[in-house]
């Protein structure tokens, strides 16, 4: 599979039949490995991580996931599609800023990605759109055995795999679930639960931008340790506190209907009308406006079928998406414009709102 | 503010607040501008603040100066630059520096999950072909050539059971 290929084909993301949660929209898994007696990455010389790159390269493709892979140099990318990748969280900025020696592999699908040499020898990722942690980890876990037949890792039985960074031993995993909380940014409650899922152990990161007022009110809530529990058991813990804030947005979905419905309702129509109407759009703006549109759909304001159209957009009104759609290079500002345009057309044709049923039936 | 608080890895000034708790501590960075995007707090899924106080807050341990990896030749400074290990060598070389740390940093102190169980069946055969090769050496050096023999057959066995050379292709 060629990147061309790959960029215009839909991410897992952005599937239009996958059947998804309304709240939780992406649950992610990654393990980092390392291959015994290879110094890290970052300590390795230029010729060493050459190697590793070639061999993990070739055992990662031999497995069954990887089928017909992308399997290509960070060198090998242009700024934009590493942009792009970025943007469809199958390579991170720390890769996409590698200098030499490193690269990627994603499936087919795009629902697994593995870098090569970005802080550890290997990142395995697994993403799948929805609330599907058990499902995950059974995919990540067949893919990275499949890998150890062929690799040795770095092991000990005291700490378990060996990565680059001490706050990655034991399990070396970090699984995350990408959520939707407007109701609780509406309400000035994220910090409160920002706090509470600290105390958990757990961390929550605004997807596009920080802490409790990222834009679009989408969230990343991952586990903060790896070692001393079991991946199971950091699995189950995850669960249940992302299963917590499920029910505190829904709770606070309800209150903000009771105390001033016709507050809420004007928020989401003004979001449409500024969706189908406005000329220059910044990202942020844009999102929060996505957001909200994507409240009323639960809300029953929108069809339910519209949620997939507002997943995609999230995506592809960011920078690199919306550049490569519109072939050439452009400034901050053209973007805004380039932005509102698409979005005006996105929306010319959207199901309008329908504020009845919302206001007598309750969710 | 009359004081204004400087970043905690280039002194200049901090922009950028975080506070996390692990395991019931509060910990707290501040970060400038430039450092805040280098570390990749702008990055969901690159950031964590454990790892810059990882680096912010080491303390040098004095019977590891002048300690190298063997394997690597990484030193505990290159650890305090780097905030990461050089290999995976590092972690028995720097043992007394890294077991303090994992107590504030994670939930325990031993890995209870997933274990390789291919590489690792793998890695005792390694060992084992390779205390039979000093076995044998040493025998043939010593003359003992009933011993040497018996190295001799016990190491085409394990040969037999070791898989050559791990090849990716299935
Ligand atoms: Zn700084
Ligand atoms: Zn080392």
């Amino acid at each position: 599979m060629t990147i061309a290929s790959l960029i215009d084909t839909p991410s897992e993301l952005t599937d239009a039949a996958s059947n998804k949660t309304a709240i939780v929209l992406m649950t992610r898994i990654r393990l980092a490995r390392n291959i015994a007696g290879r110094s890290f990455p970052g300590w390795a010389k230029p010729a060493q991580r050459e190697e590793i790159l070639a061999v993990c390269r070739d055992a990662v493709a031999a497995t069954s996931p990887m089928k017909r892979s992308l399997n290509i140099t960070v060198g090998e990318l242009s700024e934009l599609e590493k942009q792009i990748l970025v943007e469809r969280h199958l390579i991170s900025r720390e890769l996409s800023g590698a200098k030499s020696g490193a690269g990627v592999i994603i499936s087919k699908d795009q629902a697994f990605s593995v870098m090569v040499n970005e802080e550890d020898h290997l990142r395995i990722q697994v993403l799948r759109s929805g609330f599907q942690l058990k499902k995950a980890w059974n995919a990540i876990n067949e893919l990275d055995s499949a890998l150890e037949e062929h690799l040795d890792y770095a092991f000990t039985p005291t700490l378990g795999y060996l990565t680059a960074c001490p706050t990655n031993l034991g399990t070396a995993m970090r699984a995350s679930a990408m959520m939707h909380l407007p109701a609780l940014v509406i309400s000035n409650q994220m910090e409160k639960v920002v706090r509470a899922v600290n105390q958990l152990g757990m961390v929550v990161r605004g997807l596009f931008g920080e802490g409790s007022d990222a834009s679009g009110s989408i969230f990343q809530i991952s586990n903060q340790t790896t070692l001393g529990e079991s991946e199971a058991e950091i699995i189950k813990r995850l669960h249940s506190v992302l299963q917590s804030i499920i029910e505190h947005e829904l709770n606070a979905r309800e209150k903000l209907l009771e105390a001033d419905a016709a507050k809420l309702f004007d928020k989401i129509g003004r979001a449409f009308g500024i969706l189908q109407n406005s000329h220059v759009l910044s990202s942020g703006e844009a999102m929060n406006l996505l957001s909200l549109i994507r409240l009323g759909i639960d809300l029953s304001v929108f069809p339910d079928a519209s949620r997939c159209v507002i997943d995609r957009l999230l995506i592809e009104a960011q920078p690199g998406h919306l550049q490569h759609a519109q072939k050439g290079e452009f400034e901050p500002g053209q973007r805004d414009l380039l932005r509102a345009t698409r979005l005006r057309s996105e929306f010319a044709n959207f199901v309008r709102p329908d504020f009845t049923f919302s206001t007598h039936g309750k969710n | 503010m009359a004081n204004p608080l400087k970043c905690d890895l280039c002194a200049k000034p901090a922009t950028v607040h975080l506070t996390q708790i692990v395991n019931n501590k509060v910990h707290k960075v501040d970060l400038c501008e430039s450092c805040a995007q280098a570390k990749g707090v702008t990055d969901p899924s690159g950031f964590s603040l454990a790892d810059l106080l990882l680096k912010a807050s080491l303390n040098p341990e004095p019977s590891l100066a002048g300690v190298r990896c063997e394997q690597c030749g990484f030193t505990q400074n290159d650890f305090k630059k780097h905030g990461r290990f050089g290999c995976p060598a590092c972690y028995e070389a720097f043992k007394t520096l890294v077991e303090p740390m994992l107590d504030n940093m994670h939930k325990g102190t031993t890995h209870t999950g997933k274990i390789p169980q291919c590489a690792l069946a793998r890695k005792s055969l390694y060992d084992r072909l390779t205390k039979l090769e000093l076995d044998l050496t040493e025998a043939i050096k010593s003359e003992r050539y009933e011993d040497a023999a018996r190295a001799r057959d016990e190491i085409s066995q394990v040969k037999q059971s070791v898989p050559s050379n791990p090849k990716p292709a299935r």
